[in-house]
Order: structure tokens, then C-alpha cells, then sequence
């Protein structure tokens, strides 16, 4: 049994301009000790998806519409707040891409890994205070006696990074949710802070859903990859099949407009042309098709459903049908890379 | 060899903060900028890179030093030369949401240094104005709008318009694609270099993506804490980093192939030092694995190791 298993996952949002339909139908498994990366552009739902996962959807605004998410074989959306709580901090926790914001900047950054410790592991205050420290210095921040009792705005980005890290790692959860958890900083302790995660999940083992737009981190960090467009999820795959053989129009666009660091020769970019549909309007057929060098007249029309490709991987596309033409370019797609 | 149209001679620009503490955001900065080329510059948050772009622009004075625009010092131009200068030198900012004026429409906002300077009027201001949307891959039908109607790449866009309004021949392009998605920073970075070509441009390209920055620039800058740590051009940079620092944030780019196992990453320790506070000697030290102990006492000269292959480093003196 997956760790977590999130099944067609629909959620919208009501606003004063229309209702969005953010997350259209996503559906993917988390094991135990494996990283899932998430990539997609601003407004594609990656964030909307986890916070989901989360139960961290503003009501009412916000609604689940349809779906299941499983942690655990436990079904999330039918807990209540106290349920919830059971599991929120505790067997799954959450990394935001703003340490800032996210941090409560008038807290003791201790206080802040104490609290967790305090309600959910029925410890003394004095016991989490040590277990805390014990945190900060497994994280890698220095004097962590001292930097225990220190204020957000004394932290330099990476080392407030670091603290969220530390918070939510307190209580050993099953499964850690990174929302761009390097995009803030800077390469050298962005370098950093992704080894510090990977060398938390060799030690606990323990699962990690990543979300990024970098497909350097996907490259490096992840086993497997959920590429989104428009609210869905238009290709999943291995990070090895993702790379040597991408499947998606968009996933081909994405791989082609990053520029090759060892290419000796400078070619010309090629990106994708057009912008990100109107989620208030969606395309009515695929979110992707009015940007498509290959769409097909039903592309306009109708939503792929999703093809199986191989074991593992699958893409939402209609070239994948057998009535669709071939498409040759992208047979060497590791030249690419 | 190719004229140089900016020159920086030994540029400082300080910042204070409080009572006697300084905040040394730029601290001495010499380069030529070579007639159309785009020179790349890059840097984590907090090594001025962006003070020094601003520094040459115009738009802060330095503390010390001299800027030179095709071989004066723009401080001696008459009033007049100065204007000129100003129109010649002009800048793009980072956010295209903060940089465009959201109560004033589109053509307004690309025309604002047409009528500054005086360049056109009436029906030739109209014209140049749809000129310019149609040369940064916009309709000009968009005229009458106003910013908050565009997504980030085409704000950017109308940013880029707005620059090329009053014909300049050097652009500093501050980080103009890093709010951007990652499919629309190629189409900003290829229109940028379309128009390098057809208007003849000269670029200080200033970011942090190292990847983009090698791609789009021919000569590479690497700023720590205000001061330049290596210059050369972006191959050599890539294939033969002098120094640590250089070495360091090259490596820790992580790289889009999952094939390539993880090259023997530096991981630097810490994080960077305070520039109100910066170490004495060589201000990487601190960080820096081949740290020795002339370091600390003396700050490394800035040399030419190889021809056209400047670095400030000890290992090389």
C-alpha cells in the first residue's frame, strides 16, 4: 500500500470573478522513503493540490469537489478539524516557499518547534525545549542553544529555511510536503538546503512530495515527476522517463526553452509560444492545446484522457492514440538533455 | 579590440545606516564594458550587483570613482551631453508589475521618455509607439489598455518597449526574467537578443540564474559582497572557474539530466557575511574551502591570470 494515494482530486474557487477550477481531476501514489516532484508553471495547481493534501483550502472559497486522498489507507476528505489535527504536524507536515511570511515573527523560533512537539507528543515544555535544540542542530544551524531563543528576523533566508525544515520535521512525519522550498534563495545554500533534505530522508526514511519549477532540483532530487498545465496533470513518469523519454508537448516545451550549460554552442531558445490559459476560462478541450505545435482538431474539442505509455508513466495527449500520426522529432529526445 | 563603451573606475558605493556603520554594497569595481556585447553579471542576493547596474545607469551616484560612457566622464558632460547620456543609457527593471505605472495606459507608459526627451509628436509619437509594440512582439491594438490587463511576460515586454522608446545604445537588464515562468523566460531572452542585433544594443545583464546568464552573455562577471571576484568570457567561466567562489556556485547549479551523477558538489558552509561587517583580507574567506592565511591579512589584487581572464584571488598571485 502507497503512503498516500490522492485519486482524481478536484478543487475550485469561488471569487468575485467566476468560479476557477484550479485543480482538474489529479491523481498520483507517494511510497514510503520516495520523493514525488511536482512541476508546472504559476497557476498550473501544484501548490492548490498539495495544500489540499494538507486540508489547507480556505473555506469557503475554496471547496474539494471531488476526489479522494488516502493517507495511510485513511481517507482525509471525510475528517473533521480535530481528526485532521491528528494527522497535520504530526504523520504529515509542510514546508512553504516564503519563510518570512510563514515563521510568526514576534516567537522565539524555539517556541515555534516546541509548540508542535508540546500538542502533539504530550511532552513537558522543558523536555521539547531540548528537543527542539536537538532539532536546530540536527538541521545544521550553529549555537543552537542560543539560536533557540532568537527571533525570525535574526535568521538569514537559508537558516529561517532551515528552522521551517526543523519544525516540520519534530515530529518524525511519514511524509514531508515542500512547497518551493528553495525558490527564495540563493544557489549556494539552495545547494544546501536539498542536501540537508536528502540526508533527513535517507536517515528517517521518510517521504517527500516536491514542488518546483526547477527541473535541475526535479533532475537531481527526485524519483518521480507530475508535470501540470492548467489544473491538470498532463504527464507522470519517472524522473529517468521524464528526461530520456518525455511523452507531453508541454513537457517537450518545458525540456527545450532551458538553455544546456555544457552546450560550447549558443543556440537559439526555443520556448513556448503563447501564455498560460485563463483559469476562469479554461480551453474547452486540452489546457494545453492553444500553445500546441501538434494539435490535432479534437485537441480543441475534447480532454485526453490519460494514455498509459509504459509501466509508471503515463501522459495525457491524444498523439498517443492509435489513430493519431506519429511525431518523429522528439524519438532523440537525449540529445536533448 | 573593441571599444569599450562603459568603463567603471574603481566604483564605490556605500550606504549608511545608523550612526557610523556602512553598509559597502559596492566596493570597488573597475570593468570596460565592450561595444555590443552583453556582459553578464551575476551574484547572490546582497552582492550589489544591482547597486553597481544602478551605479552606471545613473539612477545613484557613487560614493567614489567615475563612470565613463564612451570614453568621457559622464560627471564632466555638459548639462546637455548629460541629457543625452541619459537617453543612451537606459535600464529594465526585475518586476514588470511594480515598474509600470498601473493608472497610466500603455502607450503613455512606452511614450513617457519619447516626450521626456522631446523625440516625437503628434501623429510621429503615435506611429513610433505602434513601431515599438510590434518590434517586442505585441499588438499595438493594446495601446489604449492599461498594465494590470497583462500577464508577467508581456508586462515585461511592454517594460522592454518602453526602454527601447528613446533609442538607447546600452541597456542595463536587471534581472528581467527572474519573475518570469520558466516558458516565458525564453521568449523574453530570445526577443532581448533580437533586438541586441537589430537595434544595435550593448547589454549588462545582471541575474542569478547562471544558466540564463551563460546563454545570453559573452563575457561573465561574478560579484561577491560588492566586490568582483572573476571576469572572463562565459565558456572559459563555465569550463575553467579560477576562483573558489566561481567554483562553488557553479556547482551548486543543479543540472536538468538525471544521468549525470552528482558531480562532486561544493557545498559552501554558512551563509555570506554581513556587508555592513564584511571579513578583512579576502572577503570569501570565511566561506572558502582553499582559505589560507595571507587571506585574512590582505585582500587579493584583482589580475589578469590569462589574457582576458581577470580574478581577485590569492591562489593565483
Amino acid at each position: 500500500m502507497s503512503l498516500l494515494e490522492v485519486n482524481n482530486l478536484k478543487v475550485n474557487f469561488k471569487t468575485y470573478g467566476g468560479t476557477v477550477d484550479a485543480v482538474r481531476g489529479v491523481s498520483f501514489n507517494v511510497n514510503h522513503g520516495e520523493t514525488v516532484a511536482i512541476v508546472g508553471e504559476s497557476g498550473s495547481g501544484k501548490s492548490v493540490t498539495v495544500q489540499a493534501i494538507m486540508g489547507l483550502i480556505a473555506h469557503p472559497a475554496g471547496n474539494v469537489q471531488g476526489g479522494s486522498i488516502r493517507f495511510k489507507g485513511k481517507e482525509l476528505l471525510k475528517l473533521n478539524k480535530k481528526q485532521m489535527r491528528e494527522i497535520k504536524g504530526k504523520q504529515m507536515s509542510m514546508i512553504f516557499q516564503d519563510s518570512m511570511t510563514s515563521l510568526n515573527p514576534t516567537m522565539q523560533v524555539g517556541k515555534q518547534i516546541s509548540e508542535g512537539l508540546i500538542y502533539h507528543q504530550n511532552v513537558s515544555k522543558r523536555e521539547a525545549k531540548v528537543r527542539a535544540i536537538e532539532m536546530l542542530k540536527e538541521v545544521g544551524i550553529p549555537n543552537a542553544d542560543k539560536r533557540y531563543e532568537q527571533y525570525p528576523h535574526e535568521f538569514s533566508g537559508g537558516m529561517r529555511q532551515r528552522v521551517m525544515i526543523a519544525i516540520a520535521l519534530a515530529c518524525n512525519p511519514d511524509l514531508l510536503i515542500a512547497d518551493e522550498p528553495t525558490t527564495a534563495l540563493d544557489v549556494t545554500i539552495q545547494a544546501q538546503v536539498l542536501e540537508l533534505l536528502q540526508d533527513i530522508q535517507e536517515k528517517k526514511d521518510t517521504s517527500i512530495i516536491l514542488i518546483t519549477h526547477d527541473l535541475g532540483v526535479v533532475a537531481e532530487g527526485a524519483d518521480k515527476v507530475i508535470v501540470m498545465y492548467g489544473g491538470m496533470m498532463v504527464e507522470k513518469c519517472s524522473v529517468h522517463e521524464l528526461f530520456s523519454n518525455p511523452n507531453h508537448p508541454y513537457t517537450w516545451g518545458l525540456l527545450e526553452s532551458i538553455p544546456n550549460v555544457y552546450h560550447e554552442k549558443k543556440e537559439r531558445l526555443k520556448p513556448i509560444e503563447g501564455s498560460p490559459p485563463d483559469l476562469f476560462s479554461p480551453p474547452k478541450g486540452c489546457p494545453f492545446a492553444p500553445r500546441c505545435k501538434y494539435a490535432m482538431n479534437i485537441c480543441m474539442e475534447e480532454v485526453p484522457d490519460l494514455y498509459d505509455i509504459a509501466e509508471g508513466h503515463s501522459s495525457r495527449c491524444f498523439l498517443n492514440d492509435e489513430l493519431a500520426p506519429k511525431i518523429a522529432e522528439f524519438s532523440d529526445a537525449e540529445e536533448l538533455v | 579590440m573593441n571599444q569599450g563603451i562603459i568603463q567603471t573606475i574603481d566604483i564605490k558605493k556605500h550606504f549608511a545606516i545608523g550612526r557610523q556603520q556602512l553598509v559597502k554594497s559596492v566596493d570597488g569595481i573597475s570593468i570596460e564594458i565592450y561595444q555590443g556585447e552583453t556582459f553578464g553579471l551575476v551574484g547572490e542576493s546582497g552582492s550589489g550587483k544591482s547597486t553597481f547596474g544602478k551605479t552606471i545607469v545613473g539612477l545613484t551616484n557613487p560614493t567614489e570613482g567615475a563612470v565613463y560612457y564612451e570614453g568621457s566622464n559622464v560627471k564632466d558632460l555638459s548639462k546637455k551631453e548629460q541629457q543625452r547620456v541619459n537617453r543612451e543609457v537606459q535600464i529594465i527593471f526585475q518586476d514588470p508589475q511594480a515598474s509600470l505605472n498601473p493608472r497610466m495606459q500603455v502607450g503613455d507608459i512606452i511614450a513617457e521618455g519619447i516626450d521626456a526627451h522631446g523625440l516625437a509628436k503628434g501623429k510621429q509619437r503615435k506611429e513610433r509607439i505602434y513601431d515599438l509594440l510590434e518590434r517586442v512582439g505585441m499588438n499595438p491594438d493594446v495601446v489604449k489598455r492599461y498594465p494590470h490587463e497583462f500577464s508577467g511576460g508581456q508586462r515585461q515586454r511592454i517594460g522592454i518597449a518602453r526602454t527601447l522608446a528613446v533609442k538607447p545604445k546600452f541597456i542595463v537588464a536587471d534581472e528581467p526574467i527572474s519573475a518570469l515562468d520558466v516558458s516565458i523566460q525564453a521568449q523574453v531572452l530570445n526577443l532581448l537578443n533580437d533586438l541586441k542585433d537589430s537595434e544595435d544594443l550593448t547589454y549588462l545583464f545582471i541575474a542569478h540564474d547562471l544558466s540564463m546568464v551563460k546563454h545570453i552573455s559573452d563575457r561573465i562577471g561574478v560579484m561577491y559582497l560588492g566586490s568582483m571576484m572573476e571576469l572572463t568570457n562565459s565558456q572559459k567561466l563555465f569550463n575553467e572557474p579560477k576562483h573558489p567562489y566561481t567554483q562553488a556556485l557553479l556547482s551548486a547549479v543543479p543540472v536538468p539530466d538525471p544521468t549525470i551523477s552528482r558531480r562532486d558538489r561544493i557545498v559552501l558552509q554558512g551563509d555570506p557575511p554581513s556587508p555592513v561587517n564584511p571579513p578583512n583580507g579576502c572577503k570569501f574567506r570565511t566561506r572558502c574551502p582553499h582559505a589560507m592565511e595571507i587571506c585574512s591579512l590582505k585582500a587579493p589584487e584583482w589580475k589578469e591570470i590569462q589574457s582576458d581572464h581577470w580574478t581577485a584571488c590569492h591562489l593565483y598571485s
